[in-house]
C-alpha cells in the first residue's frame, strides 16, 4: 500500500526535522571551522521550526502507515518535550563546546538525529518501529559521548555503545517473542491479541519483560543503571545535560505507549515486576548518590533516582481507573524533571573548568557570595529535585505519589517518599557547599548558558504557581 | 486578579514586597537594607492589625475568606483558599509582631549578607503566615515545607559554629514528618475528592460512618498527620532537633522558631488532627497526654543541667509545649483556649529571653552560665526586664504564663478524654521544676559575686534599641497576665465549635 498525504501529515515535525538534519550536514561541510556558531544556530532553527509546528498539532489524533505510526495527544506532548529539550541541549553546547575545543558541527547534526530518533519513539505504534526509533537515538548519542576524544570520553562511548546495543538485542528478542504470541508487532493487535486469550500467555509475558529490560536500560532504571555514572560522568557535560533529558525522555515514552497500548491484559503479571523496579531504583539511586563528591556522578544517581519515581506513577498502570493519572503524572514530572535537569547540569556547565577540573561539590564552596544569582538557580533546581515546594519538582512529586496511591500502592509510595527525604542530604549538600562554605569558584560566563539556567530557575518556580495549563495538556496526552 | 486585592492576600505576601525592593538595593547599603525590612514588617503589621479589627471575634466560623479555584483537573480539586478564624488569629497577629521585633534584634548582631538576610526573614515570614491562614491542604503543605527553606538558610548561614549540622538536621528532620503527612494529604484527597479542609470536615463522617475510611485508616491518618506536627512542636521523643537549631540559630532566628514555628505544629493539631480525625483524636487522647507529660518533666529535667543559658531556653521549651499539648488533647474548652493562649505566651515570654541572652552574648560572645554572676549591679535595666521574662516563663500569676498553664491544668484535671487527674497532678510539677531551673539561672547570672565575664568586660546596659525591641514584649505579658479576657473571648467562640463534634464521642 502507498502511503498518502494523510500518512506524512502525521509525521510533518519529525520529517522537518529529519530533512533540516541531511540539509545541515552537507551545508555544514562548507562553514568555516572557526565560525561553527553557525550551525548552531541553523540546527537550533530547525528545532524551533519543528516544535513550532507540533505545537499546531495538539488536540490531533491521527493514525498513519497501515497503523505503524500514531499521532495524538501522547506523541505531541512528548515531541513538544524533545524538541525543546534539543533546544536547550544547543544552548547549552554552544559556549560549552567551544571552550571545551569540540566545537565540531557534527555535533548539532548528530543532535538533530537524535531528537529525530526520539520523536519517532514517540509516535511509534508498532515494535518495529520503536526498535527503529530505539537505534536511531541512540546511535547519535554514542558518538556524542565519545566526541571530545579524551580518554574519559572515549570510554564513555564505548561503555554505553556495548550495553546499549546489549539492551537493543533484548528489545529485538522481546518484539521476536511478542510476535511469536500474538502474530503481530502492531501495539494495538497485540492488545486485541492479549484480550481474545487466544495467544500464549507465558510468551506475551516473557516478551514483555524483555521489553521492559531494553526500556529500563534507556531510562536508567537499576539495576540497569550501571552504566550511568560511568557515561554521564566522561561524557562532555553538555551531552550529559542532553542525554539525561532526551534519552530519559524518549525511553519513558515508549515505555509509558508500548505497556499502555499493548499489554494492559498482562498487568497483573506486569505489575510486580515494575514495582520492584521501580522501588529498587528508588532506594539505589539515593543511597548510593549519598557518598557522591562528583557532581557529575551526583546529578548520574539523582538521574537514575528519578527513574524510580516516574516508574512509581506507572505501577498501577493496568488500573482502569488509574491509568490515565498513571501516564499523564509520569510526562507531568518528565517536565519537571527536565526543566530542573537542564538547569541543574547548566550551572555545572558555567563551573566546570578544561581538564575536568571544577566538577567537585568542594569547587562550589562560596559560590552564593561571588556568584549569588546562579547560587540561587542551583538551590531552585536541588529544592525541585528533592520535590520541595515552591518548585515544578513538588508539584510533580505530588502527582507521581497521588497516581500511586490512587492505584492502592501506598506501601510504594512510602518507599518514595523516604527515599526523597534521603535524598534532600545529598541536594542539601550542594546547597551548604555554595552557602554555608567559603571558597572562591571562578564562573565562565556565556550568554545561552546564562539564559538557559536563569529560563529553567523561573519556570521551575512560576509554573509552580499555576500548573493548570501543564494539568490539562498533560491530561489531553493520556493514552486511551 | 480579585484575589490579590484580598485582606488575607494582601497580609501574607506583603513581605514580597518588601523582598522586591530589598533585590533592588545594592547589598553594600547595609542601613538601606535594615529600614527596608523593618518598615515592610512594620507595615505587615498594619495590615495584620487591619485584619485583626475586620475580625468579628463573636463568630465561630472561618472569616475574611478568599476561595478560588487553583488547579482544577479531574481528580485534582485544589483552591486558593485562605481564611482566619479565632483559633488563629492570635498566632498570625503573634507572627506580624516578632518579626518585627526580631529584625530590630537584628540591627547590630547581623553584619554580613543583611541583605540575603533581610529577604529570608522576610520570605520566612510569608510562610509562616501562610500555614497559619491556608484552608486548603495542599496550600497549606506548600506552606508548611516552604517555611523550612528560609530557616534553614537563617541557621546554616548566620548560625553559630556548628551551624550546618544543625541546619540540616533541622531540615531532615522535619521534613521526615512531614513527607508522611504528604501521603496522609494525598490519601484525603483521593478519598473525598477534595483538599479543602471546611469541606473535608463536612464529607468526612459520612466517609467514616460508611466505612470508605475504616476506623484503622483514620488512626494512620492521624498518625501520619501527626508526625509532621509533633516533630515541629516538638514533643518528646522526637525533640532532639530542637536544641541544636536553637543553640545554633542566631538571635532573631531563634525568636522565631521558639516563638512561631513550634506553634505550627501545635496549630497543625489543632486545625487538623482534632477536626479531621475526631474518632482516632479521642482513642489517641491518653497516650499524647502522656507523651505530653514526660515532655513536660524531661524538659524541666534537662533544663535544669545545662550549662550554656540559650539551650536551657531551648529545653525549657519542649517543657512549655508539653503544657500546650496536654491542654489541646484536654479536649475541654478550658484545656484548649488555655493550650492556644500559652502558644502565645510562650511565643512571647520565650522570644523575650532569647531576644535578652542574644544582647548579652553581643558583647560577651558567651552563653556559659558559670563565668557570668553579678549582672544585675552592672546592667540593671536589664536585670529587671531579665527577670519579667523569667517570672513570665515559669508561670508567676500576675504575668501571661500563670494565666495559660493554670488554665490548662484546670482543664486537664477535669478531662473526660484524658480520663485520669495523674497526668496533670504531675504535670503540675512541671511548674514547679520551672521555678527551679529558672530562679536557678537567674540567681548564678544575676546575682551573687561577679563571675570573671562580669569583672573583665566593660558591659553595657540596654539602649533605647534594644529596650525597644522587648518592651512590646514585657507589655503583652502584664496584658495578658492582668487581664486575659479580651483574649479568651476571642477563642472561646471557636473553641467551643472546634469541640463540639467531639462531645458526643466523649461519654
Amino acid at each position: 500500500m502507498t502511503p498518502t498525504s494523510i500518512d506524512f501529515y502525521t509525521i510533518i515535525p519529525y520529517l522537518i526535522l529529519t530533512v533540516w538534519a541531511c540539509v545541515l550536514l552537507i551545508v555544514d561541510l562548507f562553514i568555516p571551522r572557526g565560525r561553527k556558531g553557525i550551525t548552531a544556530f541553523l540546527a537550533a532553527l530547525g528545532l524551533a521550526v519543528s516544535l513550532g509546528y507540533s505545537i499546531t498539532q495538539i488536540g490531533l489524533e491521527r493514525s498513519g502507515f497501515d497503523g505503524m505510526i500514531s499521532l495524538d495527544g501522547f506523541s505531541t506532548f512528548a515531541n513538544i518535550l524533545l524538541l525543546s529539550s534539543g533546544l536547550f541541549g544547543v544552548a547549552l553546547a554552544y559556549g560549552y563546546t567551544q571552550r571545551m575545543g569540540i566545537h565540531r558541527g557534527e555535533y548539532y547534526t548528530l543532535l538533530l538525529f537524535s531528537v529525530t530518533g526520539m520523536m519517532l519513539m514517540a509516535q511509534a505504534n508498532d515494535l518495529i518501529i520503536v526498535f527503529l526509533a530505539l537505534e536511531l537515538l541512540s546511535i547519535p548519542l554514542y558518538v556524542l559521548s565519545a566526541i571530545s576524544r579524551k580518554l574519559q570520553s572515549e570510554e564513555s562511548g564505548v561503555k554505553y555503545f556495548l550495553l546499549g546495543a546489549f539492551a537493543s538485542g533484548f528489545v529485538v528478542y522481546g518484539t521476536a517473542l511478542v510476535f511469536g504470541a500474538t502474530g503481530s508487532t502492531n501495539l494495538s493487535v497485540i492488545f486485541l491479541q492479549a484480550a481474545s486469550g487466544v495467544t500464549s500467555g507465558l510468551l506475551l509475558t516473557i516478551g514483555a519483560a524483555l521489553l521492559l529490560v531494553g526500556f529500563g536500560f534507556k531510562v536508567a532504571a537499576a539495576p540497569f543503571h550501571m552504566w550511568t555514572p560511568d557515561v554521564y560522568q566522561g561524557a562532555p557535560t553538555s551531552v550529559t545535560a542532553f542525554m539525561a533529558a532526551g534519552a530519559k525522555i524518549a525511553g519513558f515514552v515508549a515505555l509509558f505507549r508500548v505497556f499502555s497500548t499493548a499489554f494492559p491484559a498482562i498487568a497483573s503479571d506486569m505489575t510486580d515486576v515494575l514495582w520492584a523496579l521501580s522501588a529498587l531504583t528508588m532506594i539505589v539511586g539515593n543511597l548510593v548518590a549519598l557518598s557522591q563528591t562528583n557532581i557529575k556522578r551526583l546529578l548520574a544517581y539523582s538521574a537514575i533516582a528519578h527513574a524510580g519515581y516516574i516508574l512509581m506513577a506507572f505501577v498501577p498502570y493496568g488500573d482502569e481507573k488509574v491509568a490515565p493519572t498513571a501516564v499523564a503524572a509520569g510526562l507531568f514530572y518528565l517536565v519537571a524533571y527536565a526543566v530542573s535537569n537542564f538547569g541543574s547540569w547548566g550551572v555545572v556547565i558555567a563551573l566546570e573548568k578544561a581538564e575536568g577540573k571544577g566538577l567537585e561539590l568542594d569547587d562550589y564552596a562560596g559560590l552564593a557570595k561571588k556568584y549569588p544569582a546562579l547560587a540561587v538557580a542551583m538551590t531552585i533546581f536541588m529544592l525541585s529535585l528533592i520535590g520541595f515546594p515552591p518548585t515544578l519538582g513538588m508539584v510533580g512529586k505530588f502527582y507521581l505519589f497521588r497516581s500511586a496511591i490512587d492505584g492502592g500502592f501506598t506501601g510504594l509510595a512510602l518507599i518514595g517518599v523516604i527515599t526523597s527525604l534521603i535524598s534532600a542530604y545529598y541536594y542539601l549538600r550542594v546547597v551548604v557547599n555554595m552557602y554555608m562554605k567559603e571558597g572562591d569558584p571562578e564562573v565562565e560566563r556565556e550568554p545561552w548558558l546564562g539564559f538557559t539556567t536563569s529560563f529553567t530557575a523561573v519556570v521551575t518556580v512560576a509554573v509552580s504557581f499555576v500548573p493548570q495549563f501543564l494539568f490539562l495538556l498533560a491530561y489531553t496526552a493520556v493514552l486511551r | 486578579m480579585e484575589f490579590l486585592l484580598q485582606p488575607l492576600t494582601l497580609l501574607t505576601f506583603f513581605p514580597l514586597l518588601g523582598v522586591l525592593v530589598l533585590l533592588f538595593i545594592n547589598s553594600e547599603q547595609k542601613t538601606a537594607i535594615r529600614w527596608t525590612a523593618m518598615v515592610t514588617s512594620l507595615l505587615t503589621l498594619g495590615v495584620s492589625v487591619w485584619v485583626f479589627s475586620m475580625f468579628n471575634a463573636s463568630n465561630p466560623d472561618l472569616q475574611l475568606e478568599a476561595k478560588y479555584p487553583w488547579i482544577q483537573v479531574a481528580g485534582w480539586n485544589i483552591y486558593y483558599y485562605l481564611a482566619v478564624d479565632g483559633l488563629s488569629i492570635l498566632l498570625v497577629m503573634l507572627t506580624t509582631v516578632l518579626t518585627p521585633i526580631s529584625i530590630l534584634s537584628t540591627w547590630k548582631a547581623v553584619d554580613e549578607r543583611v541583605k540575603d538576610f533581610m529577604i529570608f526573614f522576610l520570605l520566612l515570614e510569608v510562610g509562616m503566615l501562610g500555614v497559619f491562614l491556608a484552608q486548603d491542604l495542599f496550600l497549606f503543605y506548600i506552606f508548611w515545607e516552604f517555611t523550612l527553606v528560609p530557616m534553614y538558610f537563617l541557621i546554616g548561614i548566620w548560625g553559630g559554629p556548628r551551624r550546618v549540622y544543625a541546619a540540616v538536621k533541622f531540615f531532615l528532620y522535619t521534613m521526615a514528618g512531614s513527607i508522611l503527612m504528604l501521603l496522609a494529604i494525598l490519601f484525603l484527597g483521593i478519598k473525598a475528592d477534595t483538599f479543602n479542609v471546611p469541606e473535608l470536615m463536612t464529607k468526612l463522617p459520612a466517609l467514616y460512618a460508611s466505612g470508605t475510611i475504616a476506623a484503622s485508616t483514620q488512626m494512620f491518618l492521624f498518625v501520619a498527620f501527626a508526625a509532621a506536627f509533633a516533630i515541629k512542636v516538638p514533643m518528646w521523643p522526637l525533640h532532639s532537633w530542637l536544641p541544636d537549631a536553637h543553640v545554633e540559630a542566631p538571635t532573631a532566628g531563634s525568636v522565631i522558631l521558639a516563638g512561631v514555628l513550634l506553634k505550627m505544629g501545635t496549630y497543625g493539631f489543632l486545625r487538623f488532627n482534632i477536626p479531621l480525625f475526631p474518632n482516632a483524636t479521642v482513642q489517641a487522647a491518653p497516650w499524647i497526654a502522656l507523651l505530653a507529660t514526660i515532655g513536660i518533666i524531661y524538659g524541666a529535667a534537662v533544663s535544669y543541667a545545662q550549662a550554656d543559658v540559650k539551650k536551657l531556653v531551648a529545653y525549657s521549651s519542649v517543657s512549655h509545649l508539653g503544657f500546650v499539648m496536654l491542654g489541646l488533647f484536654a479536649l475541654n474548652p478550658e484545656g484548649v483556649s488555655g493550650a492556644i493562649l500559652q502558644m502565645v505566651n510562650h511565643g512571647l515570654s520565650t522570644g523575650a529571653l532569647f531576644l535578652l541572652i542574644g544582647m548579652i552574648y553581643e558583647q560577651t560572645h558567651t552563653r556559659e552560665i558559670k563565668v557570668y554572676g553579678g549582672l544585675w549591679k552592672i546592667t540593671p535595666i536589664f536585670g529587671t526586664i531579665m527577670l519579667i521574662a523569667s517570672l513570665s516563663s515559669m508561670g508567676l500569676p500576675g504575668l501571661n504564663g500563670f494565666v495559660g498553664e493554670f488554665t490548662i491544668l484546670l482543664g486537664a484535671f477535669g478531662s473526660k478524654a484524658i480520663g485520669s487527674p495523674w497526668f496533670a497532678g504531675l504535670s503540675a510539677l512541671g511548674v514547679i521544676m520551672a521555678a527551679v531551673y529558672i530562679l536557678y539561672m537567674f540567681q548564678k547570672v544575676f546575682l551573687g559575686p561577679a563571675g570573671e565575664i562580669t569583672h573583665h568586660h566593660d558591659l553595657k546596659d540596654l539602649n533605647w534599641r534594644e529596650i525597644a525591641t522587648v518592651i512590646p514584649l514585657v507589655v503583652f505579658m502584664f496584658w495578658i497576665g492582668l487581664y486575659p479576657k479580651p483574649f479568651f473571648d476571642i477563642l472561646a467562640p471557636a473553641v467551643d465549635k472546634l469541640l463540639l463534634p467531639l462531645t458526643a464521642l466523649l461519654h
